[in-house]
């Protein structure tokens, strides 16, 4: 039963989250592109992008004392693979314009189609990616 | 003032809803994703849960001629389906299967204080700002 009811909690808590920056701040709950825009051109836009930020980090902190099975660590056999795995999520989401929240969940609860296409590539990438790790090349990174 | 707060505010929500519906487990992630092996399908219930609602609120939010802490909405960018989009979210799709990281649970998980999160998560702000150089470079040159 809570292995139902806990994901589907946790996402409507993502969507009331993702309303409110809407409804409140006009802004989209895309994190990679509330992160990515700390680099963009308008220094006036920085500090809802760092509140925003820094609330995620308190969520953790909350989740880290309130519920620690909840906070997961990666398995990789070296820091390579972190580092290469970071560097694609960071360049891939600025040049996709999104990820799984601004195009997996505002984009697609929008109707945008770009957001679709977006999300069933990422999908489709990542579900690639671990059959060939772990089935193709039969272990973990 | 009240912008930051509220920004702060649902950086919050959303680390919570992230982390109750599994999406801060990297081993859970590649569960998901792994269709081939002991597929765990139960993250999809976290994008329906975030889609469902806010694709609900956004019914009610649409309506409104501007947010309420900010002078308008802020639109996406773009609308069409291009290059762009689609190899960036194959690029982001690959990082996302090799850790089982993407950017919200990333930052998320900052809160353990674990060495592979925050490498992770300096590798991926690094290539959000080698994106952000390579674009500005490519625009004046």
């Amino acid at each position: 039963m809570s292995s139902l009811f806990l994901p589907l909690l946790g996402g409507a808590l993502i969507g009331v989250s993702a309303s409110l920056l809407l409804l409140l701040n006009g802004r989209i709950a895309g994190i990679s592109g509330i992160a990515g825009g700390l680099f963009g051109a308008a220094s006036g836009d920085r500090g809802w992008r760092l509140s925003f930020l820094a609330g995620m980090l308190g969520g953790g902190l909350l989740l880290r004392f309130g519920w620690p099975g909840a906070l997961g660590a990666p398995h990789v056999s070296g820091p390579g693979w972190l580092v290469a795995a970071g560097l694609l999520v960071g360049v891939g989401t600025r040049l996709g314009n999104g990820c799984t929240s601004g195009h997996g969940v505002c984009g697609i609860s929008r109707g945008s189609r770009r957001s679709l296409v977006a999300t069933l590539t990422f999908m489709a990438a990542a579900i690639l990616t671990v059959f060939v790790v772990r089935h193709v090349l039969g272990g973990a990174t | 003032m009240k912008t930051l707060l509220s920004a702060g505010l649902c950086g919050v929500l959303f680390a919570l809803g992230l982390g109750l519906g599994g999406m801060t487990q990297p081993e859970k992630v590649l569960a998901f994703l792994d269709v081939a092996g002991r597929w765990d399908p139960s993250l999809a219930l976290v994008m329906l849960g975030a889609v469902g609602v806010h694709a609900v609120f956004l019914l009610r939010i649409r309506r409104r001629p501007a947010p309420v802490l900010a002078p308008r909405f802020a639109a996406p960018s773009q609308s069409k389906v291009d290059l762009s989009l689609v190899a960036g979210a194959a690029l982001f799709g690959v990082g996302w299967g090799l850790v089982g990281y993407c950017p919200g649970p990333a930052f998320t998980s900052l809160a353990t204080g674990g060495r592979d999160v925050l490498l992770f998560v300096g590798s991926m702000l690094a290539g959000m700002l080698l994106f952000g150089f390579w674009t500005r470079a490519r625009a004046s040159g």
